[in-house]
Protein backbone atom coordinates (compact mmCIF):
# COMPACT_ATOMS: atom_id res chain seq x y z
CA UNK A 1 0.00 0.00 0.00
CA UNK A 2 1.21 3.45 -0.86
CA UNK A 3 2.30 5.10 2.42
CA UNK A 4 0.69 8.32 1.18
CA UNK A 5 -2.80 6.86 1.49
CA UNK A 6 -3.32 6.78 5.26
CA UNK A 7 -1.86 10.29 5.55
CA UNK A 8 -4.16 11.67 2.87
CA UNK A 9 -7.17 9.97 4.43
CA UNK A 10 -6.25 11.46 7.83
CA UNK A 11 -5.88 14.86 6.21
CA UNK A 12 -9.34 14.49 4.62
CA UNK A 13 -10.78 13.41 7.97
CA UNK A 14 -9.32 16.45 9.73
CA UNK A 15 -10.68 18.68 6.97
CA UNK A 16 -14.16 17.16 7.31
CA UNK A 17 -14.01 17.56 11.09
CA UNK A 18 -13.04 21.22 10.72
CA UNK A 19 -15.80 21.75 8.20
CA UNK A 20 -18.31 20.13 10.56
CA UNK A 21 -17.19 22.49 13.33
CA UNK A 22 -17.90 25.49 11.11
CA UNK A 23 -21.41 24.46 10.09
CA UNK A 24 -22.69 22.60 13.15
CA UNK A 25 -21.68 24.69 16.13
CA UNK A 26 -23.24 27.96 17.28
CA UNK A 27 -20.25 29.60 18.88
CA UNK A 28 -18.10 31.91 16.76
CA UNK A 29 -14.88 30.76 18.44
CA UNK A 30 -15.66 27.18 17.50
CA UNK A 31 -16.07 28.30 13.90
CA UNK A 32 -12.51 29.67 14.11
CA UNK A 33 -11.33 26.39 15.64
CA UNK A 34 -12.83 24.61 12.65
CA UNK A 35 -11.02 26.92 10.25
CA UNK A 36 -7.71 26.21 12.00
CA UNK A 37 -8.35 22.47 11.73
CA UNK A 38 -8.99 22.80 7.99
CA UNK A 39 -5.76 24.74 7.51
CA UNK A 40 -3.86 22.10 9.46
CA UNK A 41 -5.34 19.38 7.30
CA UNK A 42 -4.00 21.15 4.21
CA UNK A 43 -0.57 21.49 5.84
CA UNK A 44 -0.52 17.77 6.58
CA UNK A 45 -1.35 17.12 2.95
CA UNK A 46 1.60 19.23 1.84
CA UNK A 47 4.01 17.50 4.19
CA UNK A 48 2.78 14.06 3.14
CA UNK A 49 3.37 14.81 -0.53
CA UNK A 50 6.69 16.48 0.25
CA UNK A 51 7.88 13.35 2.01
CA UNK A 52 6.70 10.76 -0.46
CA UNK A 53 6.66 12.29 -3.90
CA UNK A 54 9.67 13.08 -6.09
CA UNK A 55 10.34 16.74 -6.74
CA UNK A 56 13.06 18.94 -8.13
CA UNK A 57 13.00 21.58 -5.39
CA UNK A 58 13.54 19.62 -2.18
CA UNK A 59 12.56 22.33 0.30
CA UNK A 60 9.48 23.81 -1.40
CA UNK A 61 6.98 21.68 0.55
CA UNK A 62 8.36 22.59 3.96
CA UNK A 63 8.67 26.27 3.07
CA UNK A 64 5.08 26.34 1.84
CA UNK A 65 3.93 24.84 5.12
CA UNK A 66 5.93 27.46 7.05
CA UNK A 67 4.21 30.23 5.12
CA UNK A 68 0.84 28.55 5.60
CA UNK A 69 1.40 28.37 9.37
CA UNK A 70 2.33 32.06 9.44
CA UNK A 71 -0.75 33.08 7.45
CA UNK A 72 -3.01 30.93 9.61
CA UNK A 73 -1.65 32.54 12.77
CA UNK A 74 -2.26 36.03 11.36
CA UNK A 75 -5.77 35.08 10.32
CA UNK A 76 -6.54 33.59 13.73
CA UNK A 77 -5.41 36.81 15.38
CA UNK A 78 -7.65 38.97 13.22
CA UNK A 79 -10.59 36.57 13.48
CA UNK A 80 -10.42 36.46 17.25
CA UNK A 81 -10.16 40.25 17.41
CA UNK A 82 -13.35 40.37 15.35
CA UNK A 83 -15.02 37.92 17.76
CA UNK A 84 -14.03 40.09 20.72
CA UNK A 85 -15.35 43.18 18.99
CA UNK A 86 -18.57 41.35 18.14
CA UNK A 87 -18.96 40.29 21.77
CA UNK A 88 -18.57 43.87 22.87
CA UNK A 89 -21.43 44.87 20.59
CA UNK A 90 -23.87 41.97 20.90
CA UNK A 91 -22.86 40.63 24.34
CA UNK A 92 -22.88 37.13 22.85
CA UNK A 93 -20.70 35.09 20.54
CA UNK A 94 -23.59 33.21 19.04
CA UNK A 95 -23.17 33.41 15.27
CA UNK A 96 -26.92 33.73 14.81
CA UNK A 97 -26.91 36.96 16.79
CA UNK A 98 -24.98 38.86 14.13
CA UNK A 99 -27.68 38.76 11.47
CA UNK A 100 -28.08 42.39 10.45
CA UNK A 101 -25.77 44.52 8.35
CA UNK A 102 -26.84 47.72 10.09
CA UNK A 103 -24.24 48.81 12.62
CA UNK B 1 1.71 1.79 8.04
CA UNK B 2 3.72 1.62 11.23
CA UNK B 3 2.27 1.41 14.72
CA UNK B 4 3.67 4.83 15.66
CA UNK B 5 1.97 6.44 12.68
CA UNK B 6 -1.30 4.70 13.51
CA UNK B 7 -1.25 5.80 17.14
CA UNK B 8 -0.38 9.41 16.27
CA UNK B 9 -3.08 9.54 13.60
CA UNK B 10 -5.69 8.16 15.97
CA UNK B 11 -4.66 10.61 18.65
CA UNK B 12 -4.85 13.56 16.25
CA UNK B 13 -8.24 12.59 14.85
CA UNK B 14 -9.63 11.79 18.29
CA UNK B 15 -8.60 15.10 19.84
CA UNK B 16 -9.87 16.97 16.77
CA UNK B 17 -13.27 15.30 17.22
CA UNK B 18 -13.20 16.24 20.90
CA UNK B 19 -12.31 19.82 19.97
CA UNK B 20 -15.47 20.24 17.94
CA UNK B 21 -17.92 18.34 20.10
CA UNK B 22 -17.32 19.22 23.74
CA UNK B 23 -19.70 21.51 25.54
CA UNK B 24 -17.19 23.50 27.55
CA UNK B 25 -15.32 25.83 25.21
CA UNK B 26 -12.12 25.79 27.25
CA UNK B 27 -12.03 22.00 26.90
CA UNK B 28 -12.48 22.44 23.15
CA UNK B 29 -9.51 24.82 22.94
CA UNK B 30 -7.33 22.46 25.00
CA UNK B 31 -8.32 19.50 22.83
CA UNK B 32 -7.41 21.60 19.80
CA UNK B 33 -3.96 22.24 21.30
CA UNK B 34 -3.55 18.48 21.76
CA UNK B 35 -4.58 17.97 18.15
CA UNK B 36 -1.88 20.41 17.05
CA UNK B 37 0.59 18.42 19.15
CA UNK B 38 -0.46 15.23 17.39
CA UNK B 39 0.09 16.91 14.06
CA UNK B 40 3.54 18.11 15.14
CA UNK B 41 4.39 14.52 16.08
CA UNK B 42 3.23 13.44 12.62
CA UNK B 43 5.44 16.04 10.95
CA UNK B 44 8.40 14.79 12.99
CA UNK B 45 7.67 11.23 11.92
CA UNK B 46 7.65 12.39 8.29
CA UNK B 47 11.12 13.95 8.65
CA UNK B 48 9.85 17.52 8.43
CA UNK B 49 11.53 18.63 11.62
CA UNK B 50 11.38 22.36 11.01
CA UNK B 51 7.69 22.20 10.17
CA UNK B 52 7.10 20.17 13.35
CA UNK B 53 8.83 22.68 15.58
CA UNK B 54 7.18 25.61 13.82
CA UNK B 55 3.84 23.89 14.40
CA UNK B 56 4.52 23.60 18.14
CA UNK B 57 5.84 27.15 18.46
CA UNK B 58 3.22 28.93 16.38
CA UNK B 59 0.09 26.85 16.64
CA UNK B 60 0.31 25.61 20.21
CA UNK B 61 2.33 28.54 21.51
CA UNK B 62 0.41 31.32 19.79
CA UNK B 63 -2.85 30.29 18.16
CA UNK B 64 -4.14 28.03 20.95
CA UNK B 65 -3.20 30.59 23.61
CA UNK B 66 -4.91 33.30 21.54
CA UNK B 67 -8.05 31.15 21.43
CA UNK B 68 -7.95 30.75 25.21
CA UNK B 69 -7.60 34.50 25.69
CA UNK B 70 -10.51 35.13 23.34
CA UNK B 71 -12.59 32.60 25.29
CA UNK B 72 -11.62 34.44 28.46
CA UNK B 73 -12.44 37.87 27.07
CA UNK B 74 -15.80 36.85 25.63
CA UNK B 75 -16.77 34.96 28.79
CA UNK B 76 -17.42 31.88 26.68
CA UNK B 77 -15.95 29.81 29.47
CA UNK B 78 -19.24 30.07 31.31
CA UNK B 79 -21.49 27.08 30.98
CA UNK B 80 -23.27 27.14 27.64
CA UNK B 81 -26.98 26.89 28.24
CA UNK B 82 -29.28 25.47 25.66
CA UNK B 83 -28.26 23.65 22.57
CA UNK B 84 -24.68 23.80 21.41
CA UNK B 85 -25.79 22.99 17.88
CA UNK B 86 -26.71 25.61 15.33
CA UNK B 87 -30.14 25.37 13.71
CA UNK B 88 -29.79 23.37 10.53
CA UNK B 89 -26.96 21.29 11.95
CA UNK B 90 -28.26 18.09 10.41
CA UNK B 91 -27.63 19.34 6.89
CA UNK B 92 -24.23 20.58 7.98
CA UNK B 93 -23.24 17.24 9.44
CA UNK B 94 -24.48 15.45 6.33
CA UNK B 95 -22.45 17.77 4.09
CA UNK B 96 -19.33 17.24 6.20
CA UNK B 97 -19.75 13.48 5.95
CA UNK B 98 -20.36 13.81 2.23
CA UNK B 99 -17.18 15.86 1.79
CA UNK B 100 -15.18 13.24 3.67
CA UNK B 101 -16.63 10.28 1.78
CA UNK B 102 -16.18 11.83 -1.66
CA UNK B 103 -12.62 13.05 -1.03
CA UNK B 104 -11.44 9.90 0.73
CA UNK B 105 -13.08 7.71 -1.88
CA UNK B 106 -11.43 9.62 -4.70
CA UNK B 107 -8.06 9.40 -2.99
CA UNK B 108 -8.32 5.67 -2.30
CA UNK B 109 -9.52 4.83 -5.79
CA UNK B 110 -7.06 7.12 -7.47
CA UNK B 111 -4.47 5.72 -9.84
CA UNK B 112 -2.58 8.99 -9.99
CA UNK B 113 -0.72 8.78 -6.69
CA UNK B 114 3.04 8.94 -7.25
CA UNK B 115 5.28 6.01 -6.43
CA UNK B 116 6.64 6.73 -2.96
CA UNK B 117 10.21 7.92 -2.57
CA UNK B 118 11.96 5.69 -0.03
CA UNK B 119 14.23 8.37 1.45
CA UNK B 120 13.09 11.72 2.75
CA UNK B 121 14.49 14.76 0.95
CA UNK B 122 17.49 16.08 2.83
CA UNK B 123 16.37 19.46 4.09
CA UNK B 124 18.36 21.11 6.84
CA UNK B 125 17.51 24.34 8.61
CA UNK B 126 20.51 25.87 6.84
CA UNK B 127 18.98 24.87 3.53
CA UNK B 128 15.62 26.32 4.48
CA UNK B 129 17.29 29.56 5.55
CA UNK B 130 19.20 29.81 2.28
CA UNK B 131 16.08 29.10 0.24
CA UNK B 132 14.04 31.64 2.17
CA UNK B 133 16.66 34.28 1.50
CA UNK B 134 17.18 33.51 -2.18
CA UNK B 135 14.36 31.70 -3.94
CA UNK B 136 11.56 32.71 -1.59
CA UNK B 137 12.65 36.21 -0.63
CA UNK B 138 9.58 37.90 -2.07
CA UNK B 139 7.04 35.69 -0.24
CA UNK B 140 9.10 36.20 2.92
CA UNK B 141 8.82 39.98 2.69
CA UNK B 142 5.12 39.73 1.86
CA UNK B 143 4.57 37.50 4.90
CA UNK B 144 6.34 40.08 7.06
CA UNK B 145 4.07 42.78 5.70
CA UNK B 146 1.02 40.57 6.15
CA UNK B 147 1.87 39.80 9.76
CA UNK B 148 2.45 43.47 10.53
CA UNK B 149 -0.84 44.46 8.92
CA UNK B 150 -2.68 41.63 10.70
CA UNK B 151 -1.33 42.59 14.10
CA UNK B 152 -2.09 46.27 13.66
CA UNK B 153 -5.52 45.41 12.34
CA UNK B 154 -6.25 43.04 15.21
CA UNK B 155 -5.27 45.66 17.78
CA UNK B 156 -7.43 48.30 16.13
CA UNK B 157 -10.42 45.98 15.78
CA UNK B 158 -10.28 44.78 19.37
CA UNK B 159 -9.46 48.16 20.87
CA UNK B 160 -12.02 49.65 23.16
CA UNK B 161 -13.69 52.47 21.26
CA UNK B 162 -12.91 55.84 22.76
CA UNK B 163 -16.14 57.73 23.39
CA UNK B 164 -15.73 61.05 21.59
CA UNK B 165 -17.43 63.35 24.05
Amino acid sequence: MNPLLPLLVLSTLLFAIGFAAVVVRRNAILVLIGIELMLNAANLNFIAFWRYAPHQDPSAGVIFVIFSIAVAAAEAAVGLALVISMFRHYRTVNVDAADSLKG
Amino acid sequence: MTLALAITSLFTAGTALAAISLRNLVHCALALALSFLGLAALYLQLDAQFAGFAQVLVYIGAVAILMLFAILLTRSSERETGSILAPGWVLGAISAAFVFVVLAGTICLSRMLPAPAPVAPEVTVKRIGEDLMTTWILPLQVIGLLLTAALIGAVIIAMRERSSK
